[in-house]
């Protein structure tokens, strides 16, 4: 808390809350005070100096006020209000001239007043701006109190300061009259939200304003309609008629709802369950002859006060006000419950409020079981065992954050098992790689089915692990290792390479090397590319591959060459097209040299060579081609291309030689008809019959249509 | 699908939720950059966001330029730029060197990065990497899924085949789970869940944990999607790889169907430019034919022509009353009816070129050969030919997995010689692509699928625990047997019939190919909706490799 504070000791601190949480205040030997708002972001304050400070002060006090914070302190007669920046004296309005020198000082719970007591037995009572007084009081007792506080109900215009001195407790208010209490032994007093704990070596007791509805009911003779309500309820259970009496009473008045509110609000004042038994079985009596009393706030009332007067129980000891445990909520009230480890009656009191699970009984099972694997005594396996037991599957568990408790208290065999009890694999990943476990990181992290999650493992391990252990840790997991690939395919190509290497997968190596031979921008380097991909695929024994690797080898300095020969483009052409492209232009010697090089098929060549040819128009060439020996894909496709270059002259030179079966055909083709049903008609065919016949036209091929139909006639006839 | 007429059929939800929940959602991120600001975009999110919120409403809320992200940073002098993209690495290292460029020159401007569905930390990593993490704010647009029709609702991501099937990436399974759960919240709990293949399993289960993680009360909500249906594609190559010959399919096949919109190119309408059009059941003529067989699609419209002309003929003999209700109250209704019936008749004409140049019958019967498991050495010569005259190197690869599929793999001499000849037609850099289409299991040698099971077998065998599962699968993965000729003797696949298949009033679903087979996928949820779960399908299950569920009230796990 800073070097001053070490170098000059705390004399005093006073706790304080503002909105910012809880503050602490200290005054340190040198007479400086220091603040900070909140103990959680501990920020230490130094507040400026109090001119002429020489001792302690005889009394301060922190008071907030529009979210600043600042101390008042009393030296003597005078006040001073220190704030961030200065020092000032203040004087409270109405005080009294002769009031004398300050003892003591109370700020209220709120902080919304305060009071000041002088060594003349005066107490100046007002608001905390110090611009307002409410009243004065005078206790003509000059000996300095041993504390001062304030008693008061929220919402309650009555305002009280209780002063103690060693035997007596003297509480004013706005009257000139006080109430005074003997103490019988040593008491120190602690001002709460809605009243002031006297505790003592052997006693706590509650100082409080009577609420109202509490005076209306308990008044002596009151004839309020509580008070009736309950009279009515006590004569019934006697069984006399006076029970009609006070209830006729009520309802003349028309005050019976009244009444029953009065009832239930009262019992939740009481502490005594009998004295709540009468007033809530009164108000259950009264509401009985009201038509839709709503139900809810006897009901909650009811729940409330089981609540706690289970807490008030000794065993448990919280001895909460209605008031409290309202400002309170039952969400703290649990928590406060779990950081006393009393889980029974936590789970209890959630399942007897029907809260959801996840908010109620599932959070302190949680809690519970944080605090379960701290139990050092207890092996692994029991621990384990006794969580998952009475965890089971309850929704809103994370058995993970249960296991980074675990290896928070270092226990990482622990928190392993205990993560193998947590359904969803994606919310182990976290813990397992804090605990070093990648490798079970990264099966999780795959189970989960979040690629997202794979990734990052499979980063953390690169990172983590020498690149070989790396490279078998992901050829054991599959989909790790296309993830990883598929990165390394776009953004790091070497790796993949040592990633193929790695695993002697010489398949992939090859097609790494084809892949990058298309990046090579010159010849020699596509070409050592290839090469390279060429030992890997034997290698692989690949003979397939590396042989057509080998041709394209061969093919790429065999169109460098054509390419200087020609001065045409030839790279990157098939050998399909470098043939072709040779025929286009004439080169038929070269051609048939890459014909018979890289032996391409036969009918291939007859293919290409005939297509080339036709589309260079070169028929005479076309014609000798077909003379130099027998066509291995017929003759037909010579009459087809003809055709198709609309060169009906040429195709008609084909025609004859082609196959009798797809003679019909061919003459159709070049628009012989006559030849064509001659054909048909030779073979006796019928389907060739009417798909000549469907090509006639009436008016000009009368006369073959006549032939056809009289030899489909004599066909049928036999 | 057409419900209009069935009665047994409910109204689908109103999936138009979904819409307006996307738009909301992406003013008010737009809005969390008040001011001006450019916005990029991921090109393949231009479709969808096009659906979503057109240019008039970015707009409005204040965006200046539109930009496309592409490999050019764009030269722009906006303060604020904003990204609307995928959750790419290639595009974030695109962001990073703009946001790099902008500090190299001392330039400050305001970055807001948009992933859509969502976030991956991957990405975050390379923006760390690149050092613009502090640079740029990040934000997901949870647009999961867009509706394309009254009733079809995609996830479009285009990526997710590749990342999960070849590249075994789970990360998409994650905006399943998330997709589902907007679903579910919408439109309250499912009625009963089915699913089979890995890939639906585990979407399935990691969005049951998000539902129980969430607690969020969707009890007592009246259900308006019944039944849901999980199934991974690679239980069902066949039916993508075949030709499709309904007119919506040749429409996709032809000019390419872009969420749920179709460029009709000048070929078709008749003038110089495009025309951008949505085909859903909105447009009249459209949700009439999307279904027919192509063979009758023409037919429909010619008649359908004439009824408009008649219609129009009405206007003759009229008076002047009879005329101003005319045009008041049926011309314009007409007007557009005729305009898109000019519009489909040009996109048929269309098709009907494209289809006769490339000898689609041959392709077709190609294909029905391989369904039936006949002629199948004509077939592969088919496939050679189809190779060796460059016809056209999708087609090439569709038939050869096709036979891979349907055969159970290649002969090794066709495995060989196939992909020969294939590199030699479209050049090496497909010995890549034979590589990954082995790796997914659609085109695979016959040999290596049996040894694999063999050892399978064996090692399942040894082990019986979760460790067997899981090896068996990694295997799985690498070739698995796709059994179809068992699996379509079993559900009566490929129908026999004697004579003519009469599309024009087909008796079962194997109209959409002809009449040559009935898509696996269509037969299994029929048979498992009849049934009301897998029980009497455990042989088929088998086949198709397990990991079948079945959950009722979707609140328990699956069985």
């Amino acid at each position: 808390m800073g070097n001053e504070v070490l170098q000059n000791h705390v004399l005093e601190a006073k706790v304080f809350h503002t909105e910012y949480g809880t503050g602490v205040a200290i005054l340190t030997g040198a007479h400086r005070f220091s603040l900070t708002t909140n103990i959680d972001d501990l920020k230490l304050r130094r507040m400026p100096e109090v001119p002429g400070l020489q001792k302690p002060p005889s009394c301060w006090a922190v008071l907030s006020q529009d979210r600043v914070t600042i101390i008042l302190l009393a030296v003597g007669q005078d006040l001073y209000l220190l704030d961030n920046t200065s020092c000032s004296v203040v004087t409270p309005p109405g005080m009294s001239p002769s009031a004398g020198a300050y003892l003591q000082m109370a700020v209220s719970f709120n902080y919304r007043c305060l009071a000041l007591f002088t060594d003349t037995g005066y107490i100046w009572m007002g608001l905390a701006t110090l611009k307002e007084k409410l009243c004065e009081f005078n206790s003509s007792i000059r000996s300095p109190p041993k504390q001062m506080v304030w008693c008061m109900r929220p919402q309650s215009r009555q305002r009280a300061v209780v002063v103690a001195w060693d035997r007596q407790l003297m509480v004013v208010g706005n009257s000139t009259e006080c109430i005074q209490f003997v103490l019988d032994e040593d008491s120190y007093l602690v001002p709460e939200l809605d009243g002031v704990r006297i505790l003592s070596r052997t006693s706590h007791e509650f100082l409080h304003e009577i609420p109202e509805a509490s005076q209306e009911i308990f008044k002596i003779a009151s004839m309020a309609p509580g008070a009736l309500l309950l009279e009515a309820q006590k004569e019934y259970e006697k069984e006399s008629q006076k029970a009609d009496e006070y209830l006729r009473e009520i309802k003349d008045q028309k005050l019976l709802p009244e009444a029953v509110s009065q009832c239930i609000e009262a019992a939740g004042y009481e502490h005594e369950p009998d004295t709540q038994k009468s007033l809530l079985r009164a108000a259950s009596f009264g509401k009985c002859f009201i038509d839709k009393f709503p139900a809810e706030s006897f009901v909650h009332m009811c729940q409330d006060l089981r609540v706690l007067n289970a807490i008030r129980d000794y065993q448990i000891g919280i001895p909460l006000t209605f008031t409290q445990y309202k400002r309170l909520t039952i969400e703290v009230l649990l928590d406060r419950l779990v950081l006393r480890r009393l889980y029974p009656l936590a789970i209890r009191i959630c399942e007897y409020l029907r809260l959801s699970e996840i908010q109620g009984v599932s959070r302190i099972l949680a809690h519970w079981a944080c605090y379960k694997v701290q139990q050092k005594d207890k092996s692994d396996e029991e621990v384990a065992h006794a969580i998952n037991q009475k965890l089971g599957d309850t929704p809103g568990i994370s058995y993970s954050e249960i296991a980074a408790r675990a290896y928070d208290c270092g226990r990482t065999e622990l928190a392993i098992k205990l993560l193998e009890y947590e359904p969803r694999s994606g919310e182990q990943v976290p813990l397992l790689l804090k605990m070093k476990r990648s490798k079970l990181a990264l099966s999780k992290a795959i189970e989960s089915g979040d690629t997202d999650l794979v990734y990052t493992v499979v980063l953390l391990l690169k990172n983590e692990l020498n690149r070989g252990t790396f490279f078998m840790t992901l050829q054991n997991q599959p989909v790790a290792l296309s993830l990883y690939r598929q990165f390394c395919k776009h953004q790091e190509r070497e790796t993949l390479k040592d990633l193929y290497n790695q695993d002697d997968n010489h398949q992939e190596l090859g097609n790494f090397h084809v892949h990058s031979s298309y990046s090579e921008k010159r010849i020699e380097g596509r070409v050592g590319a290839l090469q390279n991909a060429l030992d890997e695929y034997y290698k692989a024994k690949n003979e397939f591959a590396a042989k057509a690797t080998e041709d394209q080898i061969k093919l790429l300095r065999l169109q460098r060459h054509l390419q200087e020969d020609f001065d045409k483009p030839y790279l990157d052409l098939s050998l399909h097209d470098t043939v072709s492209n040779l025929i286009l232009d004439g080169h038929h010697k070269r051609a048939e040299q890459l014909y018979r090089e890289f032996k391409i098929p036969d009918k291939r060549y007859w293919w290409l060579k005939i297509s080339a040819l036709a589309n260079r128009g070169d028929w005479e060439e076309m014609e000798k081609f077909s003379k130099s020996k027998k066509s291995p894909i017929g003759y037909l496709p010579f009459v087809e291309i003809s055709v198709k270059h609309h060169n009906r002259y040429e195709a008609k030179k084909y025609a004859p030689r082609v196959t009798p079966e797809q003679r019909v055909k061919a003459f159709v083709l070049v628009g012989d008809l006559d030849q064509a049903a001659d054909a048909a008609i030779e073979h006796k065919n019928e389907t060739e019959m009417n798909f000549v016949l469907s090509k006639c036209t009436a008016s000009t091929d009368a006369a073959v249509a006549e032939k056809l139909n009289r030899a489909r006639a004599q066909l049928l006839k036999k | 699908m057409a419900f209009a007429g069935r009665r047994d059929v409910p109204e689908p939800p109103d999936f138009g939720i979904l819409k307006r929940l996307a738009r909301d959602q992406l003013i008010y991120l737009l809005e969390q950059l008040p001011g001006k600001k450019d916005l990029f975009i991921e090109a393949d999110l231009m479709s969808p966001l096009d659906r979503i919120a057109n240019v008039s409403i970015l707009k409005q809320h204040e965006v200046d330029k539109l930009y496309k992200v592409e490999s050019r940073p764009a030269i722009s002098a906006s303060d604020q730029f904003c990204f609307l993209v995928r959750p790419r690495i290639k595009t974030m290292r695109y962001i990073a060197d703009i946001v790099n460029a902008d500090k190299m020159s001392g330039r400050s401007r305001k970055y807001k990065i948009i992933f859509s569905p969502q976030k991956f930390y991957a990405c975050e990593m390379v923006l760390e990497e690149e050092g613009v993490f502090g640079d740029v704010t990040c934000d997901e647009w949870s647009f999961y899924l867009l509706p394309l029709d009254e009733d079809i609702i995609s996830m479009e991501l285009p990526e997710f085949f590749r990342d999960y099937f070849l590249e075994g990436d789970h990360r998409w399974i994650n905006s399943i789970a998330r997709a589902l759960q907007l679903l579910n919240s919408l439109y309250g709990p499912f009625g009963k869940a089915y699913g089979i293949g890995r890939c639906a399993k585990m979407s399935y289960e990691l969005w049951r944990d998000l539902e129980e993680e969430s607690e969020a009360d969707g009890q007592g909500r009246k259900p308006e999607i019944g039944n849901v249906f999980f199934m991974d594609r690679d239980t069902d190559y066949v039916t993508a790889l075949c030709s499709q010959v309904v007119y919506e399919g040749l429409v996709d096949d032809t000019f390419r169907i872009k969420c749920g919109s179709v460029d009709f190119g000048p070929d078709v309408t008749s003038s110089d430019k495009s025309i951008k059009v949505l085909l859903n059941a909105q447009d009249k003529v459209f949700s009439q034919i999307r279904n027919e067989h192509f063979s009758s699609v023409f037919g429909f419209l010619s008649q359908k022509s004439r009824n408009l002309q008649a219609q129009y003929d009405r206007r003759r003999g009229m008076d002047i009353k009879q005329m101003k209700n005319f045009v008041s109250q049926e011309l314009k209704g007409l007007k557009q009816e005729h305009r898109l019936l000019s519009l489909h008749i040009g996109a048929c004409e269309s098709i009907m070129k494209k289809k006769t140049k490339q000898d689609f019958q041959e392709m077709i019967k190609a294909e029905h050969s391989l369904l039936e498991g006949f002629d199948i050495r004509e077939s592969t010569s088919f496939i050679e030919e189809h190779i060796d005259r460059q016809v056209s190197p999708i087609e090439s690869l569709r038939l050869m997995c096709l036979l891979s599929i349907t055969e159970n793999g290649l002969i090794p001499k066709d495995y060989r010689s196939l992909k020969t000849q294939y590199l030699q037609s479209y050049g090496p850099e497909h010995l890549l692509t034979f590589h990954n289409l082995k790796r997914v299991g659609l085109l695979t040698e016959q040999s290596a699928g049996e040894t694999l099971t063999a050892v399978e077998s064996k090692v399942s065998k040894l082990v019986t625990d979760r460790a067997a599962g899981k090896i068996t699968d990694a295997f799985n993965s690498l070739a698995r047997k796709s059994n179809f000729r068992a699996i379509s003797k079993k559900l009566g696949l490929i129908p026999r019939v004697d004579g003519e298949y009469d599309l024009k009033m087909p008796r079962d679903m194997a109209y959409v190919f002809s009449g040559a087979y009935i898509p696996l996928s269509c037969k299994i949820i029929e048979q498992v909706l009849e049934r009301r779960g897998w029980l009497g399908l455990e042989e088929v299950v088998r086949l198709l490799n397990g990991n079948e569920f079945s959950v009722s009230g979707s609140t328990s796990a699956p069985g």
